[in-house]
C-alpha cells in the first residue's frame, strides 16, 4: 500500500525536518551553553582559590579575586598580561586559551602557552593553574592553586566528564581535593616532583616524599594515575617561570 | 487533540489510568519483561543521576509515544523502525541540550547516561507495541506509565546502593563518621554495591519480592 517512492519521500522529508528543529535548538541554546561553559571555568578557578561561587555572582567575584591573567610560553616567558579588564602585554588573554590545544602543541614539540591565573587572598597571593588530562574514559580536569613559595598547595579542585560513577568519578569529590591542601610541588633541593596520587594511600610512600602524595581513590585506580600524570604534565609547565620570579 | 473526543471517553477513565498504573507493577518494563536492564545497571550507582534519567527517559517516551501515534497511519510498515528510531534520537538530543543549556552540573554528571537513552528498548518496545496502533492520548499515557514504570525501579535500585555502597542519600552522608573503620568504629562500605553486578542482584531482589507478593507473576515449568 505504500509505494517505493513515497517511502523515500516519507524518509527525505522526515530526516530534513528532525534536521531543522535540531539545528534551530542547537543554535538557539548554543549561547546559554556557552554561558553554562564559561561560568563553569570560572566557578573551577574560584574553587581553586577556595572562593564558591554561584551562577550568578561567578563573573563579579572573577573580576574582583583574580587580579592579573598571565600567558606563559614554553620557555617560561610571558607573552601576555591581562589585568583589570584590560590587555596590557602581548595579544592573549589567558581566559581565553585553549588549553587542550595548548597541551597539543605540546605533545607535537611545537610552542605553546598556558594560562596562569594571579589573585589575592587573605593569606597573601596565590598563582592559579589549570590542569587538563585524560582520565580512563575521557578529559579530567581541574585548577590547582601555590601559595606564595610557588610550591605549597593553597586550593585544589577537580572535575571529570565520564569516569566511573562511585569510583573514578570520586575525584570530583572535595574531600579528594581537600588532600592536596599544604602539600608541596617541589622538594626541599628546589627540584619539581609534582604530586604523585599514591595507589594504597600514602602511608606506603616514603616519609620524606609523603608531602609530595596523596591517597589514591580505592577502586579508581586509573583515574588516580592520570590525575597523576595530568598534575605532572600540566605543573612542569610553570617550572621555568616559577624559577625566574625566585 | 480531536482524537479523544471521538473516543467519547473521560481523559481518565479506568481504562486510561490502568495504562499509567500497570506498567508500575504487573507489567514493570524492568521486572517483568526485563528490558532496558542495561541503563538499569548503567545510572544506578547514585541517586541523582538516577533520578534525572528516570525524567529524562519520562519526556522521551510521552513525547515520543505522541509523535509516533499521530503518526501512525502515515508510516511505511518497511521502514517503521528506522522513522522509530529517528524519533527516539532526535528527542534524545533535545533533551541532551536543553539540560546543557539549562541544567548544567546534572548534564556534566550525566553526559554519557543521557546518550545511553537511545539504545534503551524500552522505548522502541513501546513505540512498536503500544503507538503505533494506539491514539495519541492512550499512547501518551502508555509511554508516562512505562517510564514511571523504568524510573522507580531506578530509584530504589539507586537508593539502596548509594546507601550501602557509598553511606551517603543524594550525596548527603547518613552513616555517622564514626562507625567507620578508619575511624575506629566497625563499618566499612560495600565496594561491591557500585560496581555494576551488585545492580543486577538488586533487581533480582525486587523481582523476587514482586512475586513473592504476585504469585500470578510466576512462571509454570
Amino acid at each position: 500500500m505504500f509505494t517505493n517512492r513515497y517511502i523515500f519521500i516519507y524518509s527525505s522529508v522526515m530526516v530534513i525536518i528532525v534536521a531543522a528543529i535540531l539545528s534551530t535548538a542547537a543554535m538557539v541554546l548554543k549561547p546559554y551553553q556557552e554561558r553554562n561553559i564559561a561560568i563553569a571555568k570560572i566557578q573551577g578557578v574560584l574553587l581553586a582559590a577556595d572562593i564558591k561561587a554561584n551562577t550568578e555572582n561567578a563573573e563579579t567575584l572573577f573580576d574582583q579575586v583574580i587580579l592579573e591573567e598571565l600567558v606563559i610560553d614554553q620557555d617560561g616567558k610571558v607573552t601576555g598580561r591581562f589585568s583589570k579588564g584590560q590587555l596590557t602585554d602581548g595579544n592573549d588573554r589567558a581566559f581565553d586559551l585553549n588549553l587542550k590545544k595548548e597541551l597539543y602543541n605540546k605533545r607535537q614539540e611545537n610552542p605553546y602557552k598556558v594560562p596562569l591565573y594571579m589573585a589575592e587572598t587573605d593569606s597573601g597571593k596565590i598563582f592559579i593553574i589549570p590542569l587538563l588530562g585524560k582520565g580512563l574514559w575521557g578529559p579530567i580536569y581541574g585548577n590547582i592553586s601555590l601559595k606564595a613559595d610557588m610550591s605549597t598547595i593553597y586550593g585544589a579542585e577537580f572535575g571529570n566528564d565520564k569516569e566511573t560513577p562511585g569510583l573514578g568519578a570520586e575525584i570530583s569529590d572535595r574531600g579528594f581535593a581537600l588532600q592536596f591542601l599544604g602539600k608541596t610541588i617541589f622538594n626541599e633541593q628546589g627540584q619539581f616532583v609534582s604530586i604523585t596520587v599514591k595507589k594504597g594511600g600514602v602511608g606506603t610512600m616514603p616519609a620524606d616524599a609523603r608531602i609530595h602524595g596523596v591517597d589514591a581513590i580505592s577502586g579508581g585506580t586509573i583515574t588516580s594515575d592520570a590525575v597523576t600524570k595530568m598534575l605532572e604534565n600540566c605543573l612542569e609547565n610553570y617550572v621555568a617561570y616559577f624559577k625566574s620570579q625566585q | 487533540m480531536s482524537t479523544e473526543k471521538t473516543e467519547r471517553e473521560p481523559l481518565f477513565s479506568p481504562k486510561y489510568r490502568k495504562l499509567l498504573t500497570t506498567p508500575l507493577g504487573r507489567e514493570n518494563p524492568i521486572t517483568v519483561q526485563v528490558l532496558g536492564i542495561c541503563s538499569a545497571l548503567a545510572v544506578t550507582a547514585k541517586l541523582e543521576p538516577a533520578f534525572v534519567m528516570a525524567i529524562s527517559v519520562m519526556a522521551v517516551m510521552g513525547i515520543g509515544n505522541v509523535v509516533i501515534a499521530a503518526l501512525r497511519n502515515t508510516i511505511p510498515p518497511r521502514i517503521r523502525i528506522i522513522v522509530q528510531l529517528v524519533v527516539i534520537a532526535a528527542l534524545v538530543i533535545l533533551v541532551d541540550q536543553v539540560l546543557k543549556a539549562f541544567a548544567y552540573d546534572v548534564s556534566k554528571q550525566l553526559s554519557v547516561f543521557v546518550g545511553l537513552i537511545i539504545t534503551n528498548c524500552i522505548i522502541m518496545g513501546r513505540f512498536e507495541a503500544f503507538a503505533m496502533a494506539n491514539k495519541v492520548w492512550p499512547s501518551f499515557l502508555d509511554g508516562i506509565g512505562n517510564a514511571w514504570g523504568y524510573g522507580w525501579i531506578l530509584i530504589v535500585v539507586a537508593f539502596f546502593r548509594e546507601l550501602l555502597g557509598s553511606g551517603t542519600i543524594w550525596g548527603y552522608a547518613v552513616i555517622p563518621s564514626s562507625w567507620y573503620i578508619d575511624n575506629g568504629g566497625f563499618y566499612s562500605n560495600n565496594g561491591m554495591m557500585i560496581l555494576p553486578p551488585m545492580a543486577l542482584i538488586t533487581v533480582g531482589v525486587i523481582i523476587w519480592v514482586q512475586r513473592k507478593k504476585d504469585t500470578e507473576l510466576i512462571e509454570e515449568n
